[in-house]
């Protein structure tokens, strides 16, 4: 072991400065030259910035289109998902009462025509988009709250869906929202 | 067909198509060919010259281990030293304190072999000197760890009788040189454009559009994730790994990044058969490692896509599949692609919880870490694999009445008490760890420690023994994926783990290699029509019913008390 002692520390040292000095380094000045020069993308409106573009946050007014449930609120000075198993009758209980909850500020639409994606937590607790049907399904309550026409809440709406011809299709909350409040 | 199956499709194929490439590629280099990646030959030499090595001096297969162990040895002082420190050092813009020892052995352990059992959470338990200097140095040296240990092997495996097989440090500085740097470099600048930071500035704290105050956690992630993904390392920057919209900011980066994953463990099997001039050994063994894969993939789809049956029950429509614990720019398809390629290869990122899978689609992850050789870790995947060939051989040997052999050379006692042992020692961690905990749960459950054994499972019933199941699994295949439910963060959880960590680490690298030792000294005989062929289907499907017959016999009394009872439970 002894002969291999002085190779392994100097080893150690040379890649230290190889994969943790020079690539981080490099990663870094190429960071610069990204959008949102490595420092994470964000999102402003009248050059006050309301959020980061990849991240979700929390809107429970009626008047906003609404998320996903979140495990730690969109506080995103952390991160998790509730990681309740398919069958813990609590997990249950708890979807149950935001089918409640959701039924009540929306008494236009019926239970079948929730998408699972509304009352289930994301996995990071963070999660920017919904999809399209679930943004739809909100256009009734946001437009009546807002005193808007229905059709103008709805095209909004669809000209905001990201579509992907090998995934799903989403709408961001967030931006979805800041054109809400840009609508006269 | 459904769109989001055509993207797992293009993703995979895109995947098995980059690794014949590299796997080309790797063969090329080891053979002493001229390639593209002898313009890192100058660096490399300037590494030797700093370090005292001798690239010409051929090591016997003892040599190489004790290389490995020091060197290792050297690393775990050294990562522990700094996590119990981290607090008081700098690099630490957000004030994270030092990690307790227990919990610093169990991190420290966990990264030294490859894995990424995470007790703590990425934005709060580590600093950023610490997440680059720690966790991403180690990601990078143990995965060039694995693939120098199975160079040896390939090296072993040459038709000619030799004990010297090449030398530890060369190969260990090739594979940081020639494979994990330069790919990393490209994965991490498609993920800085795509939005993953790379940033130095600490939290920042801004004003939602609705009004609430919150804090935004950001880091040097980029540069992380690109290692952590090709070197089947997978620990993340955050706490929730790549389901954090920042670690995999939309579709394209989770390709990008499973494509990684799944890259190097395939590319290493065709290096495997092109290296050895059996390019066709090496198709049986992929074709092998496939089947596999596939039946399990598709399995976990189709438990997944139809949803949870309990939410059906509550009248919820769920088109897209079971949403809980996954990101809508995903979609379950892709996370059931990522959750399986992540359990198969050893390597535990996850872009959704598993805790929340659906019960078959949670079974088949944690059959994947039972199994642990379809495709697997980089470079330990395919010396798990061939401990399972070995025995084949040994079997089929018997089966037609003649002497063993694999490559020319005799599969003797020796050999096959080898394999014997590491076969077994796989599922007698994690059955023993799961029992140990188990009995713990139900006797100590007010045990003073940091979480209460009555509070560790998030969830009750047959679900909740799943938990403890997958973190021995997990812990024993080196892959670091959690039931992250499970309250682990104790002096328990940290301690037994790090035990199975070791074991499940050292000896089944240790074994493989020294069998491969053993095998190059051997007389060589050359291949004649009464050979058992290891390069014919018929052995790829012996190969296979070896695996399955051990997997199955082990392990299927656990699967039934976990996740099949929950699966039938709630159907």
């Amino acid at each position: 072991m002894k002969k291999y002692l002085l190779p392994s520390v100097k080893m150690t040292a040379v890649m230290l400065v190889l994969c943790c000095g020079i690539y981080f380094g490099i990663v870094t000045v190429i960071g610069k030259m990204s959008p949102g020069g490595g420092d994470g993308e964000t999102i402003k409106v009248n050059g006050k910035v309301v959020g980061y573009e990849k991240l979700g946050q929390q809107f429970t007014k009626d008047r906003y289109f609404w998320g996903r449930p979140s495990a730690v609120n969109y506080n995103a000075s952390g991160s998790g998902g509730s990681n309740k198993g398919p069958s813990n009758p609590d997990y249950l209980a708890l979807v149950q009462e935001r089918i409640d909850s959701f039924l009540v500020h929306n008494p236009a639409i019926t239970k079948e025509q929730i998408p699972a994606e509304l009352v289930t937590a994301s996995g990071s607790g963070l999660d920017p988009h919904i999809s399209p049907a679930a943004a739809l399904i909100q256009v009734d309550r946001v437009a009546r709250i807002r005193k808007l026409d229905k059709n103008k809440v709805e095209d909004l709406v669809n000209n905001h869906i990201e579509t992907n011809p090998i995934g799903p299709d989403l709408v961001h909350v967030l931006k979805l929202n800041i054109a809400l409040d840009a609508l006269k | 067909m459904n769109k989001e199956l055509l993207g797992v499709v293009l993703i995979y194929g895109l995947t098995i198509l980059l690794a014949i490439l590299l796997g080309r590629s790797i063969a090329r280099w080891l053979r002493g060919e001229k390639s593209i990646w002898n313009l890192m030959a100058p660096l490399e030499r300037l590494v030797y010259r700093i370090c005292g090595i001798n690239p010409e001096e051929e090591m016997t297969w003892k040599q190489h281990l004790k290389a490995l162990l020091t060197i290792n040895l050297v690393w775990f002082v050294y990562s522990f030293v700094l996590l119990i420190s981290q607090g008081s050092l700098f690099l630490n813009p957000d004030g994270n304190p030092s990690q307790t020892p227990d919990l610093a052995f169990n991190t420290a352990i966990s990264f030294l072999v490859n894995c990424n059992l995470q007790h703590y959470s990425g934005e709060s338990g580590l600093t950023y000197l610490t997440q680059i200097f720690v966790i991403a140095f180690l990601q990078f040296v143990t995965a060039a760890t694995g693939i120098a240990a199975l160079f040896v092997l390939f090296r072993a495996l040459r038709d000619k009788v030799t004990d010297k097989l090449g030398n530890f440090w060369v190969f260990f500085t090739q594979s940081i040189t020639r494979i994990l740097l330069p790919l990393s470099l490209v994965v991490a600048v498609l993920l800085l454009f795509n939005g993953t930071p790379s940033s130095w500035k600490g939290k920042d704290s801004i004003v939602t559009l609705q009004g609430d105050s919150v804090s935004v956690s950001r880091g040097p992630a980029a540069g992380m994730i690109a290692i952590k993904q090709l070197g089947t390392n997978g620990g993340g920057y955050f706490g929730v790994n790549s389901s954090h919209p920042l670690e995999n900011p939309n579709y394209f980066t989770n390709a990008v990044e499973t494509v990684s994953i799944l890259l190097i463990p395939i590319a290493l099997v065709f290096a495997f058969g092109y290296y050895l001039k059996r390019p066709k050994l090496s198709r049986v063994i992929f074709s092998v490692m496939t089947l596999g894969f596939l039946l399990i993939l598709s399995t976990s789809i189709w438990s997944e896509l139809n949803g949870n049956p309990e939410l059906e029950k509550l009248g919820l429509q769920q088109p897209t599949g079971s949403m809980e614990g996954k990101e809508v720019r995903f979609g379950p398809a892709a996370s059931v692609l990522w959750g399986i390629a992540t359990t198969a290869t050893s390597n535990g990122s996850v872009n959704s919880m598993h805790d929340s899978h659906t019960p078959l689609s949670g079974a088949m992850q944690i059959l994947d870490m039972m199994i642990n050789a379809f495709y697997g870790g980089v470079g330990v995947g395919f010396l798990n694999f061939f401990i399972f060939l070995i025995i084949a051989v040994f079997i089929s040997g018997l089966m037609v009445g003649r002497t063993p052999e694999f490559l020319g050379r005799k599969i003797e006692a020796r050999e096959m008490k080898i394999a014997a042992l590491i076969a077994l020692l796989h599922p007698f961690i994690i059955l023993v760890g799961t029992a140990l905990s188990s009995y713990i749960l139900v006797y100590y459950p007010e045990a003073n420690w940091a979480v209460q054994p009555a509070a560790w499972l998030n969830n009750p019933g047959a679900h909740g023994f799943s938990e403890m199941l997958y973190e021995y699994s997990s812990a024993a295949a080196n892959n670091g994926s959690g039931f992250e439910g499970l309250g682990d963060n104790n002096i328990f959880w940290n301690v037994s783990t790090g035990f199975v960590l070791i074991l499940g680490r050292y000896l089944p690298i240790i074994g493989p290699l020294a069998i491969a030792g053993l095998l190059a000294q051997k007389k060589y005989i050359p291949e004649t029509a009464g050979t058992l062929r290891s390069d014919s289907y018929t052995f790829g499907i012996m190969t296979f019913a070896v695996i399955v017959i051990i997997a199955a016999l082990a392990f299927f009394p656990a699967l039934t008390l976990g996740p099949l009872a929950e699966y039938f439970s709630i159907r």
